[in-house]
C-alpha cells in the first residue's frame, strides 16, 4: 500500500470533514477564478460591443449615460436633440457614418430602436463584420411599418417573420401603455453578440410619429451613432471642444470606449470587494484543512504509531499527511472548475439576456491557472503543520 | 551465530522525582534462529521497553543489540525504521489493528514499508488464520480474537526473522488466548521465525522452549538502584 493510498484512505476516512474542506477550497477557487475573469471578460467584452462606433452626441447630459443609452440600450436617453443636429454632424468631414437613433417605447420589456434601414444595411457592428438577416426577413424602409428583431429580442419573445405586434409606451413594459400602431416583423438578426440582439428595430419615423407622443417632436432624435473616418483622430478632439467646451445643449461621448473603461474603473470597488471576499474563503479553506488534519492527526497519533512500528519512515507519515492535504485541496481545485462552469455559463447567460452582450467564461484566462496554484500552496502550507505533528509523533507512547 | 544478541543494555527514563531510573538493564541475552522464548516480568518490568529497543522504536542508552549481524543501536532512525520493515513482526496486546482499513489491507499493510504489498501471500495468511472468509471485514466487526488472529497475520506479512509479541494474550479469553498463542507459536515455526513473547502469565511456561525472568535482571537493576547508581 503506497503512501498516496493511504493518504486516500484518511480523506475517506474522515469523509464528512474533508468534504466540508472540499466544499470550502472549491467555493474559494471557484470565486477568485469568476470575480477575475467575468472582470476581464466583462470589461473587454463591453468595450468590444461598442457597435464598431467611435463616439455619441446626444442631449446634454451625462457621457455614460449617452453611451449606455445610445450603444447598448441600456439607460434612458437624458433628453432629445434636434433633426438639424444630426444633419450638421453627418456633414462634418471626418465623419465616416452617422446614424441617428431613437427610443421611448418598448415590445413586453425589450426596447424599440428606431433608426435609418442603411444602420442595419450598411453598418460593420464589428470588424468586417456586418448584420445579417436570418431566413426569409427583409429589412424596414422609412415608411413602413415593419420591425427587424435581434435575435436575442425574438427568441425570448417568440416571435418570427410575419409576426405582428404593438408597441408598448415608454422603457418599462406596462400592459396599460399600449400604442394603436401594429408592426410585422420583416426579419430576425442572426446573432451578434452584441446588445443589438435584445433590442427591436424599426423605422426612426415610427418612434417619432407613434401615437400619443408628443408631435411637436416629431422630428426630435435620442442619439446620433458616429463613426470618424480612418485616421481622423483629430475630429474627436475638434467635436469635444465644439460641443463639450464651446457648446452647452449637446454632448459628445468620444472616445466611447473610453466612458465604458471609465465606467468599468469607477465600479473596480466592486470586484475589490468580491476579490477580499474569495481570499477570505481561500483563507478560510486554509484554515478548514489545518484544522481538520490537526484533529485528525490527534485522533489518528495511535495509527501513525501503528504505521510506524510497522516500519514507515518519519518522512513517509509526513508525507501522508501532507498528501491528504493536498489531495483534498487538489479534489476542491477539480470541483472549483466544476463551479466555475456552472456559474460562468448562468452568469454568462443573465449578462446576455439583460445586456445583449456575449461573455466567454471559458475562454482561457490566467486566473485559471493561479487561482488553483495559489489553493494548492495554500493547501500545502496549511498540510504542513499537521504533517510536522505526524512526522514528531512519538511511536513508544502512542502504541 | 544467534540471530539476536543483546549485551550491556541500559535503557533509562526520569523518575517523576527527575532522577534518572534504569527500566531495562540486560547484561546478556541471546535468541537463536527459529527459537521461541518467554520474557516474564510483572507490570512495570520494563518488558514493553525491552521489545520497543529491540524493535528499534526507541534507543538504548548503553549496550548493543545484535539482530541478523546489525547493531540496531548503531543505526540511524531512518535505518532502523527499514530494518524494522524488513526484519521484525510485532504483535501488540491491543491488536493496534487501523480501523478504515480491512482485515486484507491491514495485513498488507505489514508488507507496505518492507519488501511490498503481496496481495496473494497476505490472503493465504488470512486463510491460515481462519479469517479467509473475513478478508473484506474492518475491525469493528471482528471479534477480538478475531483482531488478534488478523494482527498475528499482519506480524508475519513480511516474512520476518524474529517476531516480537506484547502481551498478545492479554485482552483475550482463556480460549481465545489458548488459540492466539497456538497461531503466533505454529506460524512462526512454519516461517522459520524466531519468537520473543513477553507475559506476566506464569502458566505459558511450559509452552515454550526457554523462560527468561526478566526479575533476574531487575535483581540486579534494584541492587544498582539501591546503591545509589543510576
Amino acid at each position: 500500500m503506497r503512501a498516496y493510498e493511504i493518504a486516500f484512505r484518511g480523506i475517506h476516512q474522515h469523509r464528512v470533514s474533508s468534504l466540508i474542506t472540499i466544499g470550502a477550497v472549491a467555493l474559494a477557487c471557484s470565486m477568485l477564478m469568476l470575480v477575475w475573469a467575468f472582470k476581464k471578460e466583462a470589461e473587454s467584452s463591453f468595450v468590444g460591443a461598442n457597435g464598431g462606433f467611435d463616439a455619441v452626441l446626444g442631449p446634454r447630459g451625462s457621457k455614460l449615460q449617452i453611451v449606455l443609452n445610445g450603444l447598448y440600450h441600456l439607460d434612458e436617453s437624458p433628453g432629445l436633440m434636434k433633426w438639424e443636429d444630426y444633419e450638421q454632424i453627418a456633414k462634418f468631414p471626418a465623419i465616416e457614418a452617422a446614424y441617428p437613433i431613437a427610443v421611448g417605447d418598448n415590445y413586453r420589456g425589450y426596447r424599440l430602436v428606431g433608426t435609418v434601414p442603411e444602420y442595419l444595411q450598411n453598418h460593420y457592428y464589428t470588424e468586417g463584420k456586418p448584420f445579417e438577416l436570418g431566413r426569409g426577413g427583409t429589412l424596414f424602409s422609412d415608411e413602413s411599418m415593419l420591425a427587424v428583431a435581434g435575435s436575442l429580442a425574438a427568441r425570448r419573445l417568440g416571435v418570427g417573420v410575419g409576426d405582428t405586434f404593438q408597441p408598448y409606451h415608454g422603457l418599462i413594459f406596462n400592459e396599460d401603455a399600449i400604442h394603436e400602431e401594429v408592426y410585422t416583423v420583416s426579419g430576425v438578426l442572426e446573432p451578434t453578440g452584441t446588445p443589438a440582439d435584445r433590442v427591436i428595430w424599426i423605422p426612426l419615423k415610427g418612434i417619432q410619429t407613434m401615437s400619443g407622443h408628443n408631435p411637436a417632436a416629431a422630428t426630435d432624435i435620442s442619439a446620433v451613432l458616429l463613426k470618424f473616418k480612418q485616421g481622423a483622430n483629430m475630429a474627436g478632439f475638434q467635436l469635444d471642444m465644439l460641443y463639450n467646451k464651446q457648446g452647452n445643449r449637446l454632448t459628445l461621448a468620444w472616445p466611447a470606449n473610453r466612458t465604458i473603461i471609465q465606467f468599468f474603473d469607477k465600479i473596480s470597488w466592486i470586484d475589490k470587494a468580491l476579490q477580499a471576499m474569495a481570499a477570505l474563503v481561500a483563507i478560510i479553506a486554509g484554515g478548514s484543512i489545518l484544522a481538520i488534519l490537526y484533529n485528525a492527526m490527534n485522533e489518528r497519533s495511535r495509527d501513525i504509531a501503528v504505521l510506524r512500528a510497522l516500519g514507515a519512515k518519519k518522512m513517509t507519515v509526513f508525507s501522508i499527511s501532507l498528501l491528504e492535504a493536498l489531495g483534498m485541496t487538489f479534489a476542491g481545485v477539480v470541483a472549483g472548475f466544476a463551479v466555475y462552469a456552472l456559474f460562468g455559463f448562468a452568469i454568462g447567460e443573465v449578462v446576455q439576456r439583460e445586456t445583449g452582450v456575449a461573455l466567454d467564461p471559458f475562454s482561457g484566462n490566467a486566473s485559471m491557472i493561479w487561482a488553483p496554484v495559489g489553493m494548492l500552496g495554500i493547501g500545502f502550507l496549511s498540510g504542513l503543520v499537521p504533517s510536522v505533528k505526524a512526522y514528531r509523533t512519538e511511536v513508544a507512547r502512542n502504541l | 551465530m544467534s540471530l539476536l544478541s543483546i549485551k550491556g543494555l541500559v535503557k533509562r527514563y526520569p523518575s517523576d522525582s527527575g532522577a534518572q531510573i534504569d527500566v531495562v538493564r540486560i547484561p546478556s541475552l541471546l535468541v537463536e534462529p527459529g527459537e521461541q522464548i518467554l520474557l516474564k516480568g510483572e507490570s512495570g518490568s520494563g518488558k514493553s521497553t525491552l521489545l520497543n529497543l529491540i524493535a528499534g522504536i526507541v534507543v538504548a542508552d548503553e549496550g548493543e543489540i545484535v539482530l541478523s549481524g546489525e547493531n540496531i543501536c548503531a543505526l540511524s532512525e531512518s535505518a532502523r525504521d527499514a530494518h524494522r520493515a524488513r526484519s521484525l513482526g510485532y504483535v501488540f496486546q491491543n491488536f493496534n489493528l487501523l480501523n478504515g482499513y480491512t482485515s486484507l489491507e491491514n495485513v498488507e499493510l505489514g508488507m507496505s514499508f518492507g519488501s511490498g504489498v503481496d496481495r496473494s501471500y497476505a490472503k493465504n495468511l488470512l486463510d491460515r488464520v481462519g479469517l479467509g472468509n473475513r478478508q473484506d471485514y474492518r475491525p469493528e466487526r471482528l471479534s477480538q480474537g478475531q483482531k488478534q488472529r488478523v494482527a498475528v497475520a499482519r506480524a508475519l506479512a513480511n516474512r520476518p526473522k524474529l517476531v516480537l509479541a506484547d502481551e498478545p494474550t492479554g485482552n483475550l479469553d482463556p480460549k481465545n488466548a489458548n488459540l492466539s498463542l497456538e497461531l503466533i507459536q505454529s506460524l512462526c515455526s512454519e516461517n522459520g521465525a524466531a519468537l520473543v513473547l513477553v507475559s506476566h502469565d506464569s502458566d505459558l511456561d511450559e509452552r515454550f522452549e526457554r523462560t527468561v525472568e526478566l526479575a533476574e535482571f531487575n535483581q540486579a537493576r534494584m541492587a544498582r538502584v539501591e546503591g545509589g547508581s543510576s
